[in-house]
């Protein structure tokens, strides 16, 4: 018999809530609520409520902690003072990323680095077996941590009513520790997914559970509504956010995947660096690639086609609500991705002329 | 919603409408709330002929594809092109303006394996 779904400290406000539930990557998690072309445009519009609790946190501590995660990582953590953060990719030594995260410092010796749900259990193993330094302490606080993301042109003015701490003026990127919700040591930080301003705030996972009515109350007059996970894509999707298991993965390196803005060769060395300097020097083979798709949508898998001639998949690939035109990206083979370039998606069985466009596809200015 | 009485069902959550030896085909409010929004569908060409059980087409919502069936044999007579654009017809009235296709009945006979209303509903309570 399989293991029952694991929980956060949320789901019976979703059951309340009348969500979908359904099994992500082990946990019961809400797909939708009301429907995810409605709660999409109500992110963009206005601001919604995420429960992002089945992400990890593990914490990094000791003098050595900047030069551990600086190891082990692609972005230079050198450049992150206290109270900012980066984003940030797990490499291994082919220079594959093992996990795209965020790292955030807490302090002088005091790094959280956010990672995905799906691969809580490989980064900490990974990053425990790596760590090159004992003076730097990884600590899986997973199970210690809820997590809610407020995102939309009101999910400032949100977080804002129910802290404390002046968060208005903190900075994209910006971390501080403060009460939310009427509990204390939360941890509000101004990033998200959704291509949208707003918080993602970490609560202590044994006081969570009265935060999503309190955090509901307070957004009502800003027209808050509850948002699911197909949404969460399709609004990530949009400002063309990479997903880990679609769109990277242990054999996509950063280049590939169009993060060598995030990659910092000059910062020292890494694992994965001496394989990134191979394969810029042998010139990178595909790109990831925003493609705008007629008629159909792309699904992952789907071959793209360049004439008759196979050159890439598609890795995601959905109805954009906010534009109403089927968006993808996909590797494409180096040759193929200019902006205007004519494909031709394989959507089972049948083909759908696709083009290349210059991401993202959603800007707030459109 | 209840389901409408004077349609026949099918276990693929499709419903036909019956006029003479022409049959209207579509999906099941349950078929569409699986579904959620409705972003493509797919029909087949007008005088494509079908067998019993055949897929002639698919519906396609933001998270998931599922393929359209006929349970009857026989030749398309009219495809609902209103859809192209305006999908989300198949969740606002999947019973009236979400009509997929007609099909022209070879073999009456096959309805009588169709289910009604009343089993319909049966069926989709003891969990498909």
């Amino acid at each position: 018999m399989a293991p029952a779904l694991r929980r956060t400290p949320f789901f019976d406000c979703h059951v309340a809530a009348g969500a979908r539930l359904i099994d992500f990557g082990g946990w019961e998690m809400p797909v939708q609520y009301t429907g995810i072309q409605q709660e999409h445009r109500a992110v963009r519009a206005g601001v919604g409520l995420f429960d992002v609790s089945h992400m990890g946190e593990v914490f990094v501590r000791g003098p050595g902690a900047q030069a551990a995660i600086n190891h082990m990582t692609s972005n230079d953590l050198a450049r992150v003072g206290v109270g900012a953060s980066q984003y940030s990719a797990i490499l291994n030594p082919r220079g594959g990323i093992v996990d795209d995260v965020f790292v955030y410092r807490l302090g002088d010796q005091e790094y959280l680095i956010c990672v995905n749900a799906s691969n809580r259990d490989k980064d900490f193993a990974w990053l425990s077996e790596h760590n090159p330094s004992p003076d730097a302490e990884f600590v899986d606080e997973g199970a210690d941590w809820a997590q809610l993301a407020l995102q939309g042109p009101q999910g400032v003015a949100v977080t804002q009513a129910l802290t404390g701490a002046p968060v208005s003026d903190l900075p994209r990127g910006g971390i501080v520790r403060a009460d939310f919700g009427g509990v204390q040591d939360c941890l509000l930080a101004r990033t998200g997914y959704t291509g949208e301003d707003g918080f993602e705030v970490f609560i202590p996972q044994a006081q969570a559970a009265p935060v999503w009515d309190q955090v509901m109350d307070a957004g009502g007059a800003h027209g808050i509504v509850p948002v699911g996970l197909g949404a969460r894509d399709t609004l990530r999707l949009e400002v063309k956010n990479v997903l880990y298991g679609n769109d990277i993965s242990d054999d996509t390196t950063p280049y590939e995947a169009r993060l060598g803005w995030i990659t910092k060769l000059d910062k020292g060395d890494f694992i994965g660096r001496e394989a990134l300097v191979a394969q810029r020097t042998a010139g990178v083979p595909r790109f990831l690639t925003a493609l705008v798709v007629d008629k159909r949508i792309g699904r992952p898998h789907n071959r793209i086609l360049s004439g008759e001639t196979p050159i890439g998949e598609i890795t995601s690939g959905t109805r954009s609500p906010s534009l109403g035109t089927n968006i993808a990206l996909g590797y494409v083979a180096r040759g193929h991705g200019r902006p205007g370039t004519p494909l031709q998606v394989d959507v089972r069985g049948k083909l759908a002329s696709a083009t290349v466009v210059k991401p993202p596809f959603y800007t707030r200015a459109t | 919603m209840s389901n409408p009485r004077n349609l026949k069902y099918t276990e693929e959550h499709e419903w036909l409408l019956v006029e003479g030896d022409v049959v209207t085909i579509g999906v099941t409010w349950h078929a569409q709330d699986q579904l959620g929004d409705v972003v493509f569908v797919d029909l087949p060409e007008v005088d494509a002929d079908f067998a019993a059980g055949d897929v002639i087409g698919e519906v396609e919502s933001v998270k998931a594809v599922s393929e359209i069936y006929t349970p009857v044999s026989g030749a398309v007579v009219e495809v609902n092109e209103e859809l192209d654009g305006a999908e989300d017809l198949v969740n606002q009235d999947p019973y009236g303006d979400g009509w997929m296709v007609k099909i022209k009945l070879d073999h009456p006979g096959e309805l009588e394996a169709l289910m009604s209303a009343e089993a319909y509903e049966a069926f989709c309570e003891g969990g498909e």
